[in-house]
């Protein structure tokens, strides 16, 4: 055995050692993505039903009470009281007694045999899940009403019309809870993986300063690059079984379907937690303490969030926004994991992603490696 | 360089050796400004087998000598070497040879005396059959025998100094930089450390580099070198270095310490007064004659003089008297 592979090997099997003895932390790291996976599958909806909903009716007809009936079956709305005018309606949702409001005029029946009726849907837009949720409800069931007149007009006319399959299609797009976990699940695991990731390096990297043990390592013949191979080494095998752990426990326990290839999806996983491992030694060459890092992480976990395309797609954002979304290796892997899990596509449709992943950790890790060399002093 | 050469030269090599840090806002401030340099212009030799204590206060740039020679810190100007492998272009022929305890060191407290020991061994490219020999010999000499299975972390402040000294002695090193190695352990400890060194200089010829503000320490070595404000102020034997103090020493302890101590130094044959607890040091030109002449003053001033008597000048009243002088020089 040559003494450069001695070290290495000495370097990679002390890291383990301390990262296997530090329950506490290890625990933290393994059983964070489960339960987050837990929380969403269980308590967590995006899509939100029963908003608590006021209405003002002042048309009072069978036709408005149908409508309201029509919102009241699709799930959506729950009507918590009827008031008198569209004034009340308002007051009612800033007074957080209500979700929703729906105002019909008094008009609405008349117009409705016209072909030209309208109800007024208010939403509360501080609560954006409510929002979409409601408008999207509402459009449908205001489409499906349309329909189910036009239909019964041209009954009326002689004429049958087939419209069940759109209808059909509409509510599809409505199916509750576990949709929502098929959507948020590759994001969520990849997200958290990324904060773990990140984080624990930094702390394992800072830590050495912050005890003075990194004197003592740096004194030896070890070179920069072996220690920092030795550091990363083991942290990059227990986030990739943390990595496929998660995922297997999402599409194996809650049903999430895995459309694409696991081999492509586990290679790039690879390079992502890769260039997870070189942002927390960046970080660490920032950081001078612990709490520093943690703090510099959480940062980074933040900016995650909003715009690497977790939570809201980064489509509509300015070029200069997206461009900050663009220096964080999960943007270009949440692309990756839905890609691969949720649409079942292969690599030719996010060949792009993968070699950002590749060009972000060399530079980063190279980056990393030079500072370290020079951090003493 | 081959090793025929390296064996030719002595441990330690520096020449106008020059350290300066950068210093906070240098960007802002001209690239060329020179801050204040931790080691100013030092030259030392410390020969094979030889034991030498850098000593100096607080501040004085010892652990930044001590660094620039293993190349963990840039040095500024001058020359370094160690074994004749220069500190900068070949720092890892002198880490394979060396065995270092840096002041703040630490060891993984996670991590059991015998992994430490293991994990060091390995590092430095010992092999199994040399590890079997070394491990149980050093844990034998450091009294660590009964505690392998103990995390690091668990050992009292004066075993884990003993488990450093072990593990820097792993790939039996010829030179052992130490700096401040008691520091924060019990006096019991520190004897049984230095003892420990005692031993090594004895039976292998181990060459001892130690950075140390304990004068008593310094006695114990072949060489000293007094470090103030980044520079030499002497480097000698320590017998030699105790000659450096003007005249004869007088000690004695005043009642009343601060009016005393303005009297004393303003009387004629005083060349140096010192404060050494709650007494005085008065270095004078004739110890029989001032003698009368101290206490005559003192009593005619109402302050009682105790225990007045002639002492033999310690390490610590040369370097005292050394420091005083340099500081002088330097306003
Ligand atoms: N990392 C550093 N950056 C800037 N100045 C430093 C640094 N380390 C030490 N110094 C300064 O250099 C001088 C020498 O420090 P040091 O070598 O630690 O002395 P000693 O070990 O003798 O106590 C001190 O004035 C100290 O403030
Ligand atoms: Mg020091």
């Amino acid at each position: 055995m040559g003494k450069r592979t001695q070290r290495l090997a000495a370097l990679i099997r002390k890291e383990t050692t301390q990262l296997l003895r530090d329950r506490r932390t290890l625990t933290i790291i393994m059983t964070l993505p489960l339960i987050e996976l837990f929380l969403f599958a269980y308590a967590v909806r995006l899509t939100v039903d029963h908003l608590p909903t006021v209405v003002a009716d002042m048309s009072m007809d069978p036709q408005s009470r149908s409508f309201v009936n029509a919102l009241v079956n699709s799930n959506y709305f729950d009507i918590t009281g009827y008031v008198a005018s569209q004034a009340d309606v308002v007051r009612a949702i800033d007074e957080g007694r209500a979700k929703a409001g729906l105002v019909i005029p008094p008009d609405f029946a008349t117009r409705v045999e016209r072909g030209n009726a309208e109800a007024l849907v208010i939403l509360d837009g501080s609560d954006s899940f409510s929002v979409s949720s409601g408008y999207s409800a509402a459009v449908a069931v205001g489409q499906d009403r349309a329909l189910g007149l036009a239909a019964e007009q041209a009954r009326r006319l002689g004429i049958e019309l087939k419209i069940t399959p759109i209808v059909a299609s509409v509510q599809l797009l409505y199916n509750p809870s576990l949709n929502d976990l098929i959507f948020i699940m590759p994001g969520l695991v990849a997200m958290l993986l990324q904060i773990l990731t990140v984080l624990t390096t930094a702390q394992a990297v800072v830590k050495e300063y912050e005890l003075g043990t990194i004197e003592g390592l740096l004194a030896t013949p070890a070179r920069p690059l072996e220690l920092v191979v030795g550091k990363l080494a083991p942290n990059m095998l227990l986030m990739l079984v943390n990595l496929g752990f998660t995922t297997l426990v999402g599409v194996f326990w809650f049903g999430v379907p895995f459309q694409g290839d696991p081999w492509l999806f586990a290679w790039l996983s690879v390079l992502f937690v890769a260039s997870g491992l070189a942002l927390g030694l960046l970080v660490s060459s920032i950081a001078r303490t612990q709490r520093e890092a943690q703090q510099v992480s959480a940062m980074i976990s933040l900016v995650s969030m909003l715009l690497t395309g977790f939570i809201y797609p980064r489509g509509p954002m300015p070029a200069a926004i997206r461009l900050v979304g663009n220096l964080i290796p999960l943007t270009y892997f949440i692309r990756i994991a839905r890609g691969i899990i949720t649409k079942g596509i292969g690599l030719s449709f996010m060949w792009t992603d993968a070699v950002a992943l590749v060009i972000y950790g060399v530079v980063i890790l190279g980056f990393a490696a030079m500072t370290t060399k020079k951090r003493l002093g | 360089m081959s090793d025929a050469q390296g064996q030719s030269w002595p441990a330690i090599v520096a020449r106008d050796l020059v350290k300066e840090y950068k210093t906070a806002g240098g960007v802002l401030s001209s690239a060329r400004q020179r801050g204040p340099a931790a080691v100013d212009g030092v030259s030392l030799t410390v020969a094979r087998g030889e034991t030498f204590g850098l000593i100096g206060p607080d501040g004085a740039g010892k652990t930044t000598l001590t660094r620039v020679l293993l190349g963990l810190l840039a040095r500024t100007a001058g020359e370094s070497r160690v074994f004749g492998y220069d500190s900068m272009t070949e720092p890892y022929a002198i880490r394979e040879r060396v065995g270092y305890i840096a002041q703040r060191f630490a060891l993984p407290a996670d991590m059991t005396v015998m992994e430490n020991l293991r994990f060091f061994a390995d590092v430095q490219g010992v092999g199994r059959a040399d590890q079997r020999r070394r491990i149980p010999e050093l844990l034998e000499f450091a009294g660590l025998t009964k505690f392998t299975k103990l995390l690091a972390g668990r050992l009292s402040g004066g075993m884990k100094k003993k488990l450093a000294l072990a593990c820097s002695l792993i790939h039996e090193p010829q030179l052992v930089l130490l700096d401040e190695p008691t520091l924060g352990i019990d006096p019991v400890s520190r004897r049984e450390f230095w003892s420990l060194l005692g031993n090594l200089r004895a039976e292998k010829g181990l060459t001892i580099f130690v950075c140390t503000p304990y004068m008593d320490e310094a006695e114990r070595c072949n060489r000293v070198g007094l470090l103030y404000n980044g520079r030499l102020v002497t480097c000698d034997t320590p017998a030699v270095i105790k000659q450096a103090a003007p005249g004869h020493l007088l000690e004695f302890t005043p009642s009343d310490f601060v009016p005393a101590q303005r009297l004393v130094a303003g009387l004629a044959g005083v060349l140096e007064l010192q404060t050494y607890g709650m007494m005085l040091h008065a270095f004078v030109d004739d110890p029989l004659a001032r003698r009368p002449q101290i206490e005559a003053a003192l009593t005619a001033q109402g302050i009682f003089c105790i225990g007045i008597r002639e002492i033999e000048p310690r390490m610590e009243e040369a370097f005292i008297s050394l420091i005083t002088r340099e500081a002088r020089k330097g306003i």
